[in-house]
């Protein structure tokens, strides 16, 4: 909409000039249209953001795990944001990135389920299906120079077939039985092939826990832009649970030994 | 102006590519043709997964290989398919080797002005029932060869390929003349230990190996059933034969 009515023209009547904008000065450049267009904006760099998602595949399902800080920046703004999402029955999200979009991205899969609902057909969208869902949405924005700026991990079960992939603001997808986003790639990703590579139909829920646990414990340790509050979202023949926030339990005593780095050097 | 001031306006630039890591590979012999390529895909330093496919059964006659942007690849791959589906059912038959060749250089030119960032490798048997190898550019540019490597390590395998396919740089006993065209078993040795070596020398390569081998109708397995863990995938036994035989690659 262009606010200035002296772009609108001259009125269609004689009557009507309300404002008195014509014949009036020229606006000093009548080529601009949208006095607002420099306001269209688009994604090109995220805001609140979110840290790591890890995600593992055990005996029985798939583990997701996220800790429940959105940063602005280096300031820790919002300290209890939810960053797992069920979807549907048998699915689960994390996502890293920017918050805003990932809530946009809430709103498109609860659509989608609805619509996907009131077929009734007893059909469900199932983790493959989500993932391809979510990994279109995400390619075509990039495509349009407009990217959601998150990395998804898609975890679920269904029909007893254990689902974990990732998609990102590329429209890059691949699937493993370990995956991590963000710092999670650099930092626990490698603890977690370790711990899970070649064992992927033998550990149970608890050690999978345990694993991730300790690899979130790590992360705090290192992310600086993370918490020690998490969340675990586990998806087996039971559906998706969603944990209560729960705390990493740390230890700093070992901090009080370290010497020489930075400004302390006695 | 990078002055970091703001007096400026500043524009960052959102960028909607990056490069996935991998190796592809096509040999053509004589009635038959392998394709190959590594399983890695990769971001940067960190391999993001072990297990993703770079090479694709297209018809009983034709397999593609690409490399690059990954999710640009993908992408592609599933359009190609999908116009692949749909010639089949306009005509009732499988789309000929040098028509897809010719479909995937128009889908890439279309593409001119925010290309894939994808290298194409099209292996497979041309109708007269020769191997038949095309290599493309991300905007479509495509020429029939007997061999080609592309991605990561290309520089690495290509001057191998030269030297081992098109006997460059060989001197021949005197009396004696190059084979036209290698023997199936000769090429598929070619081609693993391309891929062992480019493993070794380029850290994007790796993990696992996977070969498809497309035999023209009517000849014999040539070799190929003594080869370790050969699969056929071919849907109509009366034409030509598709196969795919899958090897580890070193995982560091």
């Amino acid at each position: 909409m262009d606010h200035f009515p002296t772009s609108w023209g001259r009125p269609r009547t004689e009557a009507y000039d309300a404002y008195n904008t014509f014949p009036l000065h020229q606006r000093p450049n009548p080529g601009h249209k949208d006095a607002f267009a420099e306001g269209v904006q688009r994604t090109q760099q995220p805001i609140v953001t979110g840290t790591s998602v890890l995600g593992i595949l055990y005996k029985d399902g798939i583990m997701l795990v996220a800790d429940t800080l959105a940063s602005y920046g280096s300031l820790a703004r919002f300290k209890s944001i939810q960053r797992l999402h069920p979807v549907g029955s048998s699915t689960v999200i994390g996502a890293s990135g920017d918050m805003s979009d990932f809530q946009y991205l809430q709103t498109l899969l609860e659509e989608l389920i609805i619509e996907e609902f009131a077929e009734a057909d007893k059909h469900e969208l199932g983790p493959a299906e989500i993932h391809e869902y979510l990994s279109r949405i995400m390619y075509g924005r990039r495509s349009k120079m407009n990217p959601l700026w998150n990395s998804l991990l898609v975890a679920g079960k269904k029909d007893g077939k254990r689902f974990l992939a990732y998609v990102d603001l590329l429209g890059t997808t691949y699937s493993a039985s370990t995956i991590a986003t963000g710092y999670g790639a650099y930092i626990a990703l490698p603890l977690l092939r370790t711990a899970v590579e070649g064992k992927e139909d033998t550990l149970t829920e608890e050690e999978a826990r345990k694993i991730l646990e300790d690899a979130m414990r790590v992360l705090f340790y290192r992310d600086a832009r993370s918490l020690d509050k998490y969340q675990i979202a586990i998806v087996n023949d039971e559906g998706v649970t969603i944990s209560e926030p729960k705390k990493i339990e740390t230890e700093w005593g070992f901090a009080e030994g370290i010497r020489g780095y930075g400004a302390q050097i006695q | 102006m990078p002055d970091g001031s703001y007096a400026h306006p500043q524009q960052r630039q959102f960028n909607p590519y990056t490069e996935n890591g991998g190796t592809i590979l096509a040999i053509a012999g004589a009635d038959f043709t392998v394709i190959a390529g590594d399983t890695r895909q990769s971001e940067g330093y960190s391999i993001q997964t072990r297990y993703a496919p770079k090479v694709f059964r297209l018809t009983d006659r034709a397999v593609l290989a690409v490399n690059g942007f990954a999710a640009d690849g993908n992408m592609f791959v599933k359009k190609v398919k999908q116009r692949l589906e749909w010639y089949r059912h306009a005509h009732a038959k499988d789309m000929p080797l040098r028509a897809i060749a010719r479909l995937i250089q128009t889908m890439l030119y279309a593409q001119r002005f925010f290309p894939y960032y994808v290298y194409n490798i099209l292996g497979g048997i041309e109708e007269d029932g020769s191997g038949a190898v095309y290599s493309f550019d991300p905007v479509g540019s495509y020429e029939r060869e007997a061999c080609r490597a592309a991605g990561a390590a290309q520089s690495l395998v290509q001057p191998f390929l030269d030297n081992q396919i098109y006997f460059k740089n060989q001197q021949l006993p005197p009396g004696q003349t190059r084979p036209l065209h290698l023997s199936l078993s000769d090429v598929l040795s070619i081609v693993i230990d391309s891929f062992t070596s480019a493993t070794e020398r380029h850290i994007e390569v790796g993990d696992g190996l996977e070969i498809y081998v497309v035999l023209a109708k009517g000849r014999g397995p040539q070799g190929l059933e003594a080869v370790r863990g050969a699969q056929e995938l071919t849907t109509n036994a009366e034409g030509d034969r598709v196969f795919i035989v899958r090897r580890e690659l070193k995982k560091d």
